[in-house]
């Protein structure tokens, strides 16, 4: 079958590397969920729209269903598993998200957290509409997204105010 | 009552840190050892008999382990076809579907065959091998249509595609008709779409060939009645199924359902000896998942010369789809739902389902009772505008009043009993959004928009939710002997903080501490009996079977405390995971040492004479339903160049009864809405003549994204229900009720210089820009 040829590649996700053999045509979602069993990105579409597969490569928010596996070879993944200082704490973005109820089902979560990790990390004080349009690639369909935004305001101040 | 202070509190949530940590469970989620994956080969075509099905060239794939038609499972089952509809003496048809299609295909994405492999990449290469000679039959696409004598028929076995028929009527149509000086009449069409949650179906299933034991793991709102019905198929007992809604990534209606796929999958894993996983992508979702389409509105309103409603009569053609999948209940709800917020003395309406070559329609968030509180609203809006009254004032005219509570209709529920309004003052809450929004002076703010080029409108609707179906939903609360509390439910979490609602009640009761309540929800390994999550139900349903359970465990802590410190009940208290002397919170004993004590010792009283064991499961009966109700007022803005609406503002009054966590009812009442805002502007499942879908996906079908979230705004009022012990009321499905309906009454208002009636929900730019020009609408 076409792209069932394997190539070996040397993925770091979330700090730990990953030497796998893999077939071309794995997509670097099927490699994070299945191939390294980090389940935490989640896929809603398989064609790029919803955003729930959003992970960070070398700092940048890509579709991981978008993307083929051998593509991240040599390349620094970061997804929702890492995402977290500790056990006993939460990164600013899941605490705002918990304490502004920014997920009902969870299942597009990661993919906005990965969305905003990138975003705020280059606009530390966007406006409502800004987050909006920021957000627009990300489909949820529990929440409306009000407390997804207000979520967001709320976590670009924290992190601003632990950079300070 | 609440000794606790946790109901009524709106505490974090216990679900979020597993789901914002990547820990979370859902179906894809789970990896067995030897798993095999699946992929099915569905219907490419919306009408057409099999000729026959070759599966040698996928067979032969390597890493192929096997490929199954209906002919070789239907030996190993009990019955060929899925019976799973409700109960309903309107059917004239049975249309049940089949486990996998064999000899006719009756929709586009049917399932054929299911392809076993080592992985999902080589199953879907395999399924585009397997050969199936269909020859296309004629085909029926609109329910309208499919209504006419000469119609092609869906089914080629089936005389003709009325599947099922019924009225509901009350009061003197006739004479209501007769004496009225005024007649209105109005079309409608309506058209919901695709549910789409965000996670697709998915099931894993594995066989334990030593203990006989089967396990599915189902991405589903309804586990306990999958359990009843993969039992009855395979004609196995109770103990040997186990069936578990791991967590769920949204349910929103289409996941009640009982699919094809929950039994191939777990039968091909029996006959196979390996775990099996199929996981629904969203191309399949679009084709395979149940829907909620179009409905046909013909109606007429009597009123007097005050506009005080006399008489509504009418019909509704409703898309049945190809197959029976859950019953009449989706229009049933909409025949249902019409005249209840309003004082209406005769009522008729006479409601047809059509059978199409369309995936089975079945209930999504709201279930009929959007388009019906769709249909009211907009002939209010008519009313107002024939009488020269405002919209307003035609509402509070013919509004049921507080007074009228409980207030009984002539209208029965699908169980025979009779719908009860419980409580609420529906005038008071559309004084208060109306109030709010400023509705008295937005003419004043119309036209100065209009004067600069801008076109502005506002909309009301009114609207009530049926909510809480019985019959029951059990809980059990059990204290373990480490002292943690362990709630088990039939109550099936999809996303609606249904953990949090539980274990905010037990908690209420049993010290307090949510972190010491585990509940486990959707596992019918927890839990005899249960139905799972559908028709807002299990806060009212659950939630009252917790409160009540807890209650019992409570009372038997306090007596056992009591018996083993010689303290009188009253001077106790349980705090955290103790129970304490009043007061002198050091004098007192671990809720384990208390679990402990009722596991009983060899040879020893039991404390307090009391029964052994510290648990309860309760399973608190209630047939009547609990409504919610709201007043909805939408702002909008149109561009009359480009027919693009924006919804710049969104108000509900809105009344659940009493609010078990306040922050948990505003997102689901948010959702809702933004789920509404779709259905009146955006989505469209879209079919050609042929019946072959034509969105099938996100950049064809278009929801709601973060940019065309207005501002939104919910006024609460809590009137308990007086039908069960905590006063609750359902709320997950009641914002997108209203949602539509105020929308569209504000897009018409925004346009009224062009003289635009809209008839129809949703109403696309397209549309709108159609309208203006002058064109009729799809009704
Ligand atoms: S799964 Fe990748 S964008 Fe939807
Ligand atoms: S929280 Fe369910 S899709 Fe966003």
């Amino acid at each position: 079958m076409q792209g069932s040829e394997r190539r070996a590649i040397s993925v770091s996700v979330n700090g730990s590397r990953h030497d796998r053999e893999v077939e071309v045509r794995l997509t670097l979602a099927d490699f994070l969920r299945h191939a390294v069993e980090l389940t935490g990105t989640h896929v809603g579409c398989e064609h790029g729209v919803c955003g729930a597969c959003t992970v960070l490569v070398d700092g940048l928010a890509v579709r991981s269903c978008l993307m083929l596996a051998v593509q991240a070879d040599g390349r620094e993944v970061a997804t929702i598993e890492g995402l977290a200082p500790g056990e006993d704490a939460l990164h600013p973005l899941q605490q705002a998200f918990k304490d502004h109820h920014g997920l009902q089902c969870g299942f597009c979560t990661p993919g906005i957290l990965a969305t905003l990790v990138e975003y705020l990390a280059e606009n530390p004080e966007p406006s409502e509409a800004e987050l909006k349009v920021a957000l627009s690639g990300n489909i949820c369909r529990c929440t409306g997204y009000r407390d997804i935004i207000a979520a967001a305001l709320d976590a670009a101040a924290r992190l601003r105010e632990a950079r300070a | 009552m609440n000794p606790g202070g946790m109901v009524g509190k709106a505490v974090p949530r216990i679900e979020d840190d597993a789901l914002l940590r990547g820990r979370a469970r859902f179906v894809d989620d789970i990896h067995l050892p030897g798993m095999l994956e699946a992929a099915f080969v569905r219907s490419p075509h919306a009408h057409a008999a099999i000729r026959g099905i070759d599966t040698a060239a996928a067979a032969a794939v390597p890493g192929v382990v096997a490929v199954f038609t209906a002919g070789d499972l239907v030996p190993h089952l009990t019955a060929e076809r899925l019976v799973v509809g409700l109960p309903s003496p309107s059917y004239r048809l049975e249309v049940d579907r089949p486990v996998l299609a064999s000899d006719e295909v009756v929709h586009v994405g049917e399932p054929v065959a299911i392809v076993v492999a080592a992985s999902r990449y080589v199953a879907e290469d395999a399924a585009a091998l397997v050969e199936i000679d269909y020859d296309p039959l004629p085909v029926a696409e609109n329910c309208r249509d499919a209504l006419a004598d000469d119609a092609p028929r869906v089914h080629s076995r089936e005389p003709h595609n009325l599947v099922a028929a019924f009225d509901m009527a009350y009061g003197d149509i006739d004479q209501a008709f007769a004496r009225a000086p005024h007649v209105l009449r109005e079309s409608f069409w309506q058209h919901r779409g695709v549910a789409h949650s965000m996670e697709c179906r998915g099931v894993v299933a594995a066989h334990d060939p030593i203990g006989n034991r089967l396990t599915v793991w189902s991405s589903t709102q309804t586990p306990h009645p999958a359990k009843r019905l993969i039992c009855a198929l395979l004609g196995r007992d109770d103990e040997e199924v186990r069936v578990v809604a791991p967590d769920l990534g949204g349910g929103f209606g289409p996941k009640l359902v009982f699919y094809p796929e929950e039994i191939v999958v777990p039968l091909a894993s029996i006959l196979l000896g390996r775990p099996v996983k199929w996981i629904e992508d969203r191309r399949e979702h679009f084709v395979a998942t149940t829907q909620e389409r179009d409905q046909y509105w013909d109606m007429a309103i009597a009123i007097d010369g005050d506009g005080r409603i006399l008489g509504i009569r009418g019909s509704l053609i409703h898309d049945h789809g190809a197959y029976t999948a859950r019953g009449v209940n989706v229009p049933y709800g909409s025949a249902v739902t019409v005249p209840l917020p309003y004082n209406v003395p005769a009522y008729r309406l006479d409601v047809k389902l059509a059978l199409t070559n369309k995936v089975p329609v079945t209930p999504i968030r709201g279930a009929g009772q959007p388009q019906a509180t769709f249909v009211m609203e907009r002939l209010l809006d008519r009313v107002a505008r024939e009488l020269g009254l405002d919209r307003a004032e035609v509402r509070r005219r013919n509004l049921v009043h507080a007074d009228q509570m409980p207030c009984e209709k002539p209208l029965k529920l699908r169980g025979g009993t009779f719908v009860a309004l419980d409580s609420g003052d529906f005038p008071t809450a559309m004084a208060d959004v109306l109030a709010k929004t400023g509705w008295a002076d937005f003419r004043a703010r119309q036209e100065a928009a209009r004067a600069a080029g801008r076109h502005i409108g506002i909309g009301l609707a009114n609207y009530v939710e049926g909510t809480g179906r019985g019959p029951f939903e059990p809980v059990k609360v059990r204290v373990t002997s480490n002292g943690r509390i362990r709630v088990a439910s039939g109550a099936t979490a999809m996303g609606q903080s249904t953990q949090t609602m539980l274990a905010q009640i037990v908690a209420d009761q049993l010290g307090g501490d949510m972190a010491n309540v585990s509940v486990t929800t959707g596992d019918t390994a927890a839990i005899n009996l249960g139905f799972g999550g559908f028709n807002s139900r299990q806060a009212v349903m659950a939630g009252n079977s917790a409160h009540a359970a807890a209650m019992k465990v409570r009372k038997k802590i306090l007596k056992a405390a009591s018996a083993m410190l010689e303290v009188a009940e009253d001077d106790l208290e349980i705090v955290g995971t103790r129970v304490a002397l009043k007061g002198v919170s050091e004098h007192g004993i671990a809720l384990g040492a208390i679990a402990r004590a009722l596991d009983g010792s060899p040879g020893y009283k039991l404390p307090g004479d009391l029964e052994p064991g510290l648990e309860a499961e309760e399973h608190v009966i209630v047939h009547d339903m609990a409504f919610s109700s709201g007043s909805a007022v939408a702002e909008v803005e149109v561009d009359v160049d480009t027919g693009a609406v924006t919804v710049t503002r969104f108000t509900l009054a809105h009344d659940c009864g009493r609010m078990i966590n306040p922050m948990i009812v505003d997102g689901q009442v948010v959702g809702g809405i933004v789920h509404g805002i779709g259905n009146a502007l955006f989505e469209w499942m879209g079919f050609d003549a042929e019946a072959q879908p034509v969105t099938t996906n996100f950049g064809e079908y278009l929801l709601v994204t973060a940019t065309e979230i207005p501002e939104i705004e919910i006024l609460h009022r809590q009137s308990p229900s007086p039908l069960n012990t905590l006063g609750v009321k359902g709320v997950g499905e009641s914002g997108v009720i209203p949602t539509p309906a105020a929308i569209i009454s504000a897009v018409e208002d925004a346009l009224s210089p062009y003289g635009v009636r809209i008839a129809q929900a949703p109403v696309s730019p397209a549309d709108i820009i159609a309208l203006i020009n002058g064109a009729s609408g799809r009704a």
